[in-house]
């Protein structure tokens, strides 16, 4: 029997109220797989591509895109059967009023931030690589995958002569202020050449493209809600988002996340001071021998460090909900990224306990350039089960932080600094950082802080084990 | 490579790593992390984008020189062919 689900507006985050969906990845008619980014959704923060929760077909796009709507709000309808491994009622579902199904049994990983972080099947293809083989007009059954297990990867996609009549719109990068000019100055990224790197539209693109009256339309023609379906899929623009409104949009959003945290979580603070000798000076070694494409940062250490450390002190790992702890599943670390243009976002690296010190490296390099550049998942702004923030890189020494709501805690690194420092019995000169975290009182007590701080220690003392 | 070559990789370099901003304009012996507000990881592409773009590694000891973009360039002159 076909089970008919909406698709509504994720709360991608503690601190999100509402969003618009900047492009439709998908049309009705189309199949989709529970997994699948099939939208991407512009928050006050970021833009991020959102999986669907459900396997079928769409049945109708309820939102067009553009317009901002509260979080909940049903965007469209899939019509399918759910996967067998999914809890769904028996009752005949297309008998009912679609508004039955709004409010799922399950809450949605979206509605309760993190700690059923959306599991997503492991497909033959990731949905990116799905997607990219749509753009290119590659059928992905007929791609041989040379990854692990047969996946598909985007190299394989990449290598597939794509058919004649493939619309080959390649996901061009687009920083964020050329979105906005963008969709201000009404011209169509698909018309803008871009000139940054591997094409990456820059605002000046935008800029010269709008004096060239590149896709000269009036700006109320990027209100997309009365254009077909399959046009609404190209537009990237994200329309009324002026770049003034969206900083204080962004401000009201961390206020609010902020605020909240400061309300309801009675945090407690440590700190404590390693030296870094023996980890600078492995990872300068590690760094002679690799590319410099792979070349690691201390940053990375000491993210791998926390991530470690959570793992062995799992109480500081997960969420305070409805006066419980609720542990996370694995160590899903979020990472406190500065935006250019201001303002502040925390998305999540997958399992960072369990990579490797250089694939965590390249993560947080792909992390921090989407978050700034491109686009981020809806997993990686609600998974997040600790946050660490870094403020090495503006000269502080250390950060006594706030916790990001409904997680327990918070791991701050300060700078690295050359200091004086007795090792056995003599002063030396050492690089030394701080680090502190700020913890939730309710979930746990400053013994098992003092814990997780020793681990630490611990972990950066013994850096070929990271 | 001559000093022209070496600042024309130079700033094509920075363009990419601070899209928004024109290094072109910046005085040649500014630090430029701070003049464009770079953090480790922008620099850590900086540099790994004149590595690949001059076929010149870039040791770690080397980072002092990319400091400002005169000091950059001078040592792409010398070290690139």
């Amino acid at each position: 029997m076909n089970e008919r689900a909406e698709f509504v507006m994720p709360s991608l985050g503690a601190d999100m109220e509402s969003g618009a969906v900047a492009e439709w990845l998908v049309k009705p008619g189309d199949r989709v797989r529970k997994g699948d980014v099939i939208a991407v959704i512009d928050t006050d923060k970021a833009t991020i591509e959102v999986e669907s929760f459900h396997t079928g077909t769409v049945e109708s796009l309820l939102v067009g895109t553009g317009r901002r709507v509260p979080v909940g709000t049903a965007l469209a309808v899939i019509v399918g059967i759910p996967p067998a491994a999914e809890p769904v009622s028996p009752e005949p579902a297309p008998a009912q009023p679609l508004r039955k199904r709004a409010r799922p049994r399950r809450p949605t990983p979206a509605r309760l931030p993190a700690p059923g972080a959306p599991h997503v099947p492991s497909p033959v293809a990731s949905p990116l690589v799905r997607h990219l083989a749509e753009q290119r007009g590659v059928d992905i059954a007929r791609v041989r995958g040379t990854g692990p297990q047969g996946r598909v990867t985007r190299a394989d996609v990449e290598h597939v002569e794509p058919s004649p009549q493939a619309k080959v719109s390649p996901q061009a990068k687009v920083s964020p202020l050329a979105r906005r000019l963008a969709a201000q100055f009404g011209v169509d990224l698909a018309d803008v050449h871009g000139t940054g790197r591997a094409g990456a539209i820059r605002a000046q693109d935008v800029r010269e493209a709008a004096e060239r009256g590149a896709g000269p339309r009036p700006p109320e023609a990027v209100e997309e809600a009365t254009r077909p379906p399959a046009e609404q899929a190209e537009a990237r623009a994200v329309p009324e988002a002026d770049l003034e409104r969206r900083r204080e949009a962004m401000r009201q959003a961390i206020a609010r996340a902020m605020a909240r945290s400061k309300r309801e979580i009675p945090h407690y603070y440590l700190s404590a001071t390693v030296d870094l000798t023996g980890a600078l000076a492995w990872l300068r070694e590690r760094n002679r021998d690799l590319p410099v494409s792979r070349r690691l940062l201390p940053a990375a250490l000491l993210l791998k460090a926390a991530a470690r450390a959570a793992a062995e002190v799992p109480r500081l790992n997960g969420f305070w909900i409805d006066d419980a702890f609720v542990p996370g599943k694995a160590v899903h670390l979020g990472v406190a990224i500065s935006l250019k243009g201001g303002g502040l976002i925390a998305p999540a690296l997958h399992d960072a306990a369990r990579l490797a010190i250089e694939d965590l490296m390249a993560a947080l390099k792909d992390l921090v350039s989407r978050a700034r550049t491109g686009r981020l998942r809806g997993a990686e702004m609600t998974e997040a089960t600790i946050t660490v923030t870094n403020l090495g890189d503006q000269g502080v020494e250390a950060v006594h932080g706030v916790i990001y709501p409904p997680q327990v805690a918070l791991v701050g690194f300060g700078k690295i600094l050359d200091r004086p420092w007795a090792v056995d019995g003599l002063l030396g000169v050492r690089p030394l950082v701080t680090v502190t975290l700020a913890a939730d009182h309710r979930a746990t007590d400053g013994y098992t802080g003092g814990r997780f701080l020793g681990i630490v220690d611990r972990l950066l003392n013994q850096p070929e084990t990271l | 490579m001559t000093p022209q070559q070496a600042r024309e990789l130079v700033t094509s370099a920075l363009s990419q790593v601070a899209p928004d901003t024109d290094p072109a304009a910046l005085p040649q012996d500014a630090d430029i992390r701070d003049a464009l507000e770079l953090d480790s990881l922008d620099f850590l592409t900086y540099v790994q984008t004149l590595s690949e773009s001059s076929g010149c590694r870039i040791e770690e000891d080397d980072y002092p020189a990319f400091a400002t973009i005169a000091g950059g360039a001078d040592f792409l002159a010398v070290h690139a062919t």
